[in-house]
């Protein structure tokens, strides 16, 4: 068994995908992911999220760049890695036509060492919808089929391509803390996901794709240090910006207004507050419609998102 | 080690065969196409069959409706069959789900043909036992060609219909896409009419076309016409096109749907 496999169970280098007409999909990305770890790619439709977990499932050959998976190469070596990994694709790949019991006799019997169908039924609550045919589930209960089969063979690395999308906010709720019993039996969980809650409840690490790169990577805490948090109001009746105290003594970096709602951005927070609600109080004014929040991993999504645009 | 390996090998092909069955008898389409058509079809080409001299030709009534009931079964029960399922199973993307798991490539296309395939081998045997029995076709001179020929029919149907589903892009046009070699085979290659009784430059063209080497077999085995050439010839023809087939799935077969 190899020895740095405890370390890192993924490694991505310098990753790239080009399609057929040209289109470079995957444009040198890097990153690892350590054994028992949830690490999420997070990124817009069109970020290169499906391109690149299909080269760490082995489905295409890289344009450039390495991939291991437990230290193999996952198009190269397919028999000594798949027997070890799950996956669950970003959508369909069951005969509509067979019932939910008959896809997973089918997939248990294509997977070594599987555990028993019911039991992987039961995992994801399908137990009762065994005998109905696939094309008769939910958009719901089809991602949680395609999560049962991915578990059938109880797999040291699971790949899941947004495992929620079509999920109502309970069987997303079940979906996360399934994976989390997972990764706490040590499996390590690779997750695609355009949810930012998803990302920042179930993920110990996040890289963030836009346009086929690493925009940001690290834990939830690690993206979003270093940028600003936020502080909304409405301003009083016969109240102008003006009014407040001066921006740069309360430590705000920057402010928008919009008709009465201001809002304003800073990296001291906790100044920044105070000093409001002191003037606030000592003007005897009430700030309708009060919103303060730290950096979240929306505020640093989309401000990737702008930069990046601008910049292209 | 090698019934080692071969043993999980063995599973999955019998687990997706098992589904694949089961999807076959769950698409009544497909199930009327491939039971019926081969049944009805040798009739249908009796009164053409009536006006050609059979006798000078060494052939009976018998024998050339057998052929035609074998050719069918290989172009119905496998072939059209195999291309509906093929593109069914890639539209729905399941192609491409069970690529990502245990089963090489190899492994997936032949478990989907392997119910298509046993039904067309099941009915090719049925028919031929009905037309010895029923139409005097008596028994077979040289079995080993018959059974070489129903081998390699069957084999280059399951080739050919995964060459077709990969230049087919939807179930309604696998009937389309399927259609040329149908016809052509029925036609050319001595399913509904005689090889042997077209013009002889025709005819030798013919006997070069895909499914023609296995008719040939079939039928030539049943009244021990051929000759250990033509026998080998027709052999050769098949097994090139076979490599030919295979090379060509390896080739060009799509395993998802283009987007």
């Amino acid at each position: 068994m190899d020895t740095n496999e405890h370390e890192h169970v993924i490694e991505v280098t310098d990753l790239r995908r080009v399609y057929g007409g040209g289109f470079e999909a995957v444009r040198g990305i890097t990153f690892s992911v350590g054994r028992g770890e949830i690490f999420a790619l997070l990124g817009t439709n069109g970020a290169g999220k499906t391109s690149t977990v299909e080269l760490l499932e082995g489905l295409a050959r890289p344009a450039g760049g390495r991939v291991r998976v437990l230290g193999h190469d996952p198009y190269e070596e397919r028999t000594a890695v798949r027997p070890r990994v799950g996956v669950m694709l970003q959508e369909g790949g069951f005969p509509s036509e067979l019932t939910v019991a008959e896809t997973a006799r089918m997939w248990a019997g294509c997977v070594s060492g599987a555990r028993p169908e019911q039991e992987a039924l039961a995992l994801v609550g399908l137990t009762e919808k065994a005998g109905v045919r696939v094309k008769q589930l939910s958009g719901g209960e089809r991602r949680r089929l395609d999560l049962s089969l991915a578990l059938l063979g109880e797999p040291e690395v699971l790949f899941l391509d947004e495992p929620t999308t079509g999920l109502d906010a309970e069987g997303r709720r079940d979906t996360w803390e399934l994976v989390r019993a997972l990764r706490d039996g040590g499996t390590t969980v690779l997750l695609t996901t355009h949810y930012l809650e998803e990302a920042e409840g179930l993920a110990d690490r996040i890289a963030i794709l836009h346009d086929g790169r690493i925009a940001a990577a690290g834990t939830p805490a690690e993206v979003t240090a270093g940028r600003p948090s936020r502080i909304s109001f409405r301003l009083p009746d016969g109240y102008l910006l003006g009014d407040l105290p001066p921006l740069g003594e309360l430590g705000v970096c920057g402010h928008e207004v919009d008709g009465e709602v201001v809002r304003l951005r800073t990296r001291e927070l906790q100044r920044a507050a105070t000093g409001l609600l002191v003037w606030a109080e000592e003007a005897r004014v009430e700030l309708r419609g009060l919103d303060v929040r730290s950096a979240s991993l929306e505020e640093t999504f989309l401000g990737i998102a702008r930069e990046q645009g601008v910049a292209v | 080690m090698s019934a080692l390996a071969l043993a999980p090998v063995g599973r999955r092909l019998r687990a997706l065969a098992r589904a694949e069955l089961t999807l076959l008898g769950r698409n009544r389409g497909a199930v009327v196409t491939a039971l019926l058509m081969p049944l009805a079809l040798p009739f249908s080409v009796r009164p053409a069959v009536d006006r050609i001299d059979l006798k000078a030709q060494g052939l009976s009534i018998g024998t050339v409706t057998l052929t035609a009931a074998v050719g069918f079964s290989f172009l119905f029960a496998v072939y059209t069959a195999l291309v509906s399922a093929y593109v069914a199973r890639r539209e729905e993307l399941v192609l491409k789900r069970l690529r990502t798991g245990e089963l090489d490539d190899v492994e997936i296309l032949t478990g989907t043909a392997l119910p298509a395939v046993c039904i067309g081998l099941a009915q090719a045997v049925v028919l031929s036992v009905g037309c010895a029995v029923l139409l005097d076709a008596g028994t077979p001179r040289a079995p080993y060609l018959t059974v070489l020929g129903m081998l390699s029919g069957l084999v280059l149907c399951a080739a050919l219909g995964a060459l077709t589903a990969s230049f087919t892009r939807t179930v309604e046009s696998a009937q389309v896409t399927a259609m040329p070699l149908v016809l052509v085979s029925m036609m050319g290659s001595g399913i509904a009419i005689p090889t042997e009784v077209l013009p002889h430059r025709l005819g030798s063209v013919c006997e070069l076309l895909p499914l023609s080497p296995a008719i040939r077999l079939v039928r030539g085995g049943w009244t021990g016409q051929l000759s250990a050439y033509e026998a080998l010839g027709a052999v050769t023809t098949a097994l090139a096109w076979t490599v030919l087939a295979v090379f060509a799935v390896r080739r060009w077969f799509r395993w998802e749907p283009r987007r």
